[in-house]
């Protein structure tokens, strides 16, 4: 019990600290939404008046104070933008880059942990080198890159689907599904390359072992040996791996967003912040926060379930 | 063992062609042979580009960025508009007059203009609009609006019978009814900037905010009505996906496309050329030596080869300009002044050490980096200014960062922008530069340019004020005021059935005649 609740205390430190530190970033970078909003109507005068009216003008602990009171009671403000509550532009933009990821991160596990673990099953050299020259090649191309070329190979050639014919999730859910499949491929790539590396250097160290030796004496086949012994061993830093993978997928689905047009976060986030629009950008980042936070908390207790040694008693 | 392995692999083989086929089934409606959808043909309706959000509230009495006001203008209409010639047609007026000693203005309402919400417009609406306009306009800086508007006696204002509206002003003013295309709004309307109400062909229907805006034809237009049912327009921040999406035919009709995009497209589209109606220029803080100096900023001009510029940059697209007025304010665009300064290395070179900078000296040109034309036009700038010895230099810098620090701020040596006007005036383009003027970014400080502005400003027709912005615009020529460069090329991809699309001397997108043929 009192393990959950120091976890719950520094989920909520962390955040705190977080979207501090994103406020204060925005008081270092050059320029305010009023600039922008006025355009080349802008004047010294009309810029001032405009920031009065935005509360701009006050110091920077008592806005602080202003938006962490009214986010403890679930109000984000408003958009300086689209001038509509923070709350109800995000709730249809994180349901979307919410199915991406789950795409992106269903695509990484059933490819990775099959793929890896089949790769170490028999010592093939040849395959082993040729698996890592693959590996390399994948992780080395960047993702913007993939996701054009998967757009020009899938989109245009073998017409898979229509680039740029985004359904939203609440519209038409399975289409939005089938259209987020590539986009989903695009960041799950490099990924499932990462995995699939971590995973055959984790099970390899993991056959060198003593306990191994002894299953094979006791008459298991190489795969029994695999299934049942070694596996949980060697997938618990791939658990580990993954979630930071899971974490940082919302990360890489930002250029990914912009490549295929899908109005997830990501795009809202670099637009926001191009615009200064605050209240936005706090709230994604406090979301983007409490995701990592709890990825990392599900990671360790999927850990805990599978090697007793993390367990506290 | 080979067995599995080989099973293993056909399984993921078979998801994927299943996850693909049926991503592709669920696509819905035919396909033209070109990729352009026919369903969209069937129902009537266009899916339009547009490169920016409309990230701002749709208040049309509001500040907002070209990009939105461009989309509004299919919405909101004023006692009268612009058309596509530059002249102004009735609107929600269907006649005016203007006195005699120009002081009193009456306007006749029609009958059967109704709002987006089915009430008629009165003429309270249109006593309501005003006021509010210049109360946001007040706030918003923009004292060309707010100096016209103001010179109405508001408290004689006066709903008339048989549905006229009459004012006076004080002092006879030629340009004003250029600004009456202000919108009409309803009086007892609350929700302006999320959920706009006009009287102009297309009704506003829901806005996605990054994703989309879907307009509708509204049925009880005054006037002719719009041809489509629907409009949507997507929003395409990300050129390469743009240009995808359009391979692909997801997209009707795009404006604003670079040369480097239209040639990637295949025949599916029909290209259409127009200009941006904008005045790009190396724009010169005139409080910076050593561009204080006239000379110095003529050998500069001399120095500009501007057929390079658009062979380089647009595939020699565009039209070169001399001041700032751009080509298609025919009523007051002087083509003389384009030569003025005729491409000459020797003469610039000559100017300089005459203006005592032999050795040349460094500039830093301030551009906005996401716009891809400026950048690419500062870059043969720096080139062509390098010939003749000036250590010139591009500082890129993001949009708000240069609306803050070189816009406002005022701390810049040279920028490239390009300056567009909100409505068909000279006023909009020349008022800026005289010196106490807020949006005078490159302090401009000319005593003779101020005394012809106040004499423009009492001009009582409209002959005496056209010669004497045009004496302005000479001026600005004349003292090489900035480096005058050109309305930017505007290319419009529209698909080969759609026809219609009528060009203006603004920055409007006019859908009420598109239509399939």
């Amino acid at each position: 019990m009192r393990y959950t609740a120091k976890k719950l205390a520094m989920m909520l430190l962390t955040m705190v600290i977080v979207s501090f530190l994103a406020f204060l970033a925005f008081q270092i970078i050059p320029g305010d939404p009023t600039v922008r909003l006025l355009g080349t109507d802008a004047t010294a005068e009309s810029v001032a008046l405009l920031r009065a009216e935005l509360g701009l003008d006050r110091p920077f602990f008592v806005r602080y104070a202003a938006w962490m009171q009214g986010a403890l009671q679930g109000d984000f403000g408003r958009s300086y933008s689209y001038a509509m509550p923070v709350s109800e532009l995000l709730a249809g933009k994180i349901g979307i880059t919410a199915l991406l990821t789950a795409v992106s991160f269903l695509l990484i596990v059933t490819i990775s942990l099959p793929a890896g673990i089949l790769l170490c099953v028999r010592e093939h050299p040849r395959l082993d080198r040729a698996a890592d020259a693959v590996n390399q090649l994948i992780m080395a191309i960047p993702p913007f890159f993939t996701g054009i070329l998967m757009t020009l190979v899938f989109g245009l050639m073998l017409r898979w689907f229509v680039p740029g014919s985004f359904v939203s999730p609440s519209e038409d859910f399975w289409r939005s599904a089938a259209y987020l499949v590539f986009p989903a491929l695009a960041i799950a790539l490099p990924r499932i390359a990462m995995t699939v590396k971590m995973l055959r250097a984790s099970v390899r160290g993991e056959l060198t072992k003593d306990y191994v030796r002894t299953a094979y004496s006791r008459g298991n086949s190489r795969w029994q040996a695999l299934c049942h012994h070694v596996l949980r061993n060697a997938v618990v830093p791939t658990v580990a791996f993954l979630a930071m993978t899971a974490a940082d997928l919302v990360a890489g689905s930002v250029v990914i967003e912009q490549v295929f047009s899908v109005p997830g976060l990501g795009r809202l986030l670099l637009t926001s912040i191009a615009n200064r629009d605050f209240p936005v950008v706090q709230a994604i980042v406090v979301i983007l926060a409490l995701w990592v936070v709890l990825v990392n908390g599900a990671a360790d207790l999927l850990n805990q379930r599978l090697d007793p040694r993390l367990r506290l008693s | 063992m080979k067995r599995k392995f080989a099973l293993f692999l056909a399984l993921c083989l078979v998801c994927a062609v299943l996850g693909g086929c049926g991503g592709g089934s669920k696509r819905g409606g035919a396909e033209g042979s070109n990729g352009l959808d026919d369903e969209r043909k069937a129902n009537n309706e266009i899916v339009v580009a547009i490169p920016q959000d409309l990230a701002d509230s749709l208040d049309p009495h509001g500040s907002m960025s070209a990009g939105t006001r461009e989309i509004l203008f299919n919405i909101y209409e004023g006692l009268v508009k612009t058309g596509p010639d530059g002249e102004l047609i009735p609107a929600v007026a269907e006649s005016y007059r203007i006195s005699e000693d120009g002081l009193t203005y009456t306007f006749k309402l029609r009958e059967n203009v109704k709002f987006h919400n089915g009430a008629k417009v009165s003429a309270e609406d249109v006593i309501y609009s005003l006021q509010r306009c210049i109360n946001n306009a007040g706030n918003m800086g923009d004292s060309a609006l707010v100096s016209a508007l103001s010179a109405i006696r508001y408290d004689e204002l006066v709903a008339g019978e048989d549905n006229t509206v009459s004012f006076r002003i004080d002092k006879p003013n030629p340009e004003l009814i250029y600004f009456l295309t202000v919108a009409v709004v309803p009086a007892d309307y609350d929700s302006l900037d999320t959920a706009p109400c006009g009287t102009g062909p297309f009704r506003f229907v829901s806005r996605s905010p990054q994703e989309s805006i879907v307009l509708e034809r509204f049925d009880d237009y005054w006037g002719e009505r719009a041809a489509l049912d629907r409009v949507t327009l997507r929003v395409y921040t990300d050129p390469t996906a743009l240009v995808l999406a359009l391979k692909a035919g997801s997209v009707d009709l795009c404006p604003h496309l670079t040369a480097a995009q239209t040639a990637q497209l295949g025949t599916a589209y029909t290209i259409l050329e127009d200009t941006m109606n904008l005045v790009q220029a190396v724009y010169l803080n005139h409080n910076m030596a050593p561009l204080d100096n006239e000379t110095v900023r003529q050998a500069m001009c001399y120095a500009i080869n501007r057929q390079e510029i658009m062979d380089m940059v647009a595939d020699g697209h565009g039209v070169a300009v001399g001041s700032s007025i751009y080509p298609k304010l025919t009523r007051f665009f002087l083509p003389e002044l384009v030569d003025r300064y005729p491409y000459n290395v020797e003469k610039a070179k000559e100017l300089l050490a005459q203006a005592g900078y032999p050795d040349g000296f460094d500039l830093a040109i301030a551009v906005v980096s996401s716009y891809q034309p400026h950048m690419d036009t500062a870059e043969v700038v720096v080139e062509q200014l390098r010939a003749i010895g000036i250590n010139a230099s591009v500082q890129p810098m993001d949009s708000a960062t240069w609306l803050n620090d070189v816009y406002v701020g005022r701390s810049f040596q040279a920028t490239i922008t390009g300056v567009d006007a909100k409505n068909v005036t000279a006023r909009a383009m020349l008022e800026r530069f005289v010196s106490d003027n807020g949006k005078n970014f490159i302090n401009y400080s000319n005593p003779e340019y101020d005394a012809l502005y106040a004499q423009a400003m009492a001009a009582v027709n409209e002959a005496e004020q056209t010669e004497l912005y045009q004496k302005m615009e000479t001026i600005l020529c004349d003292t090489a005021a900035n480096l005058y460069i050109q309305d930017l090329a505007d290319l419009v991809a529209i698909r080969g059935d759609l026809t219609g699309l009528r060009f203006y001397p603004v920055y409007v997108l006019d859908l009420q005649t598109v239509h399939y043929e």
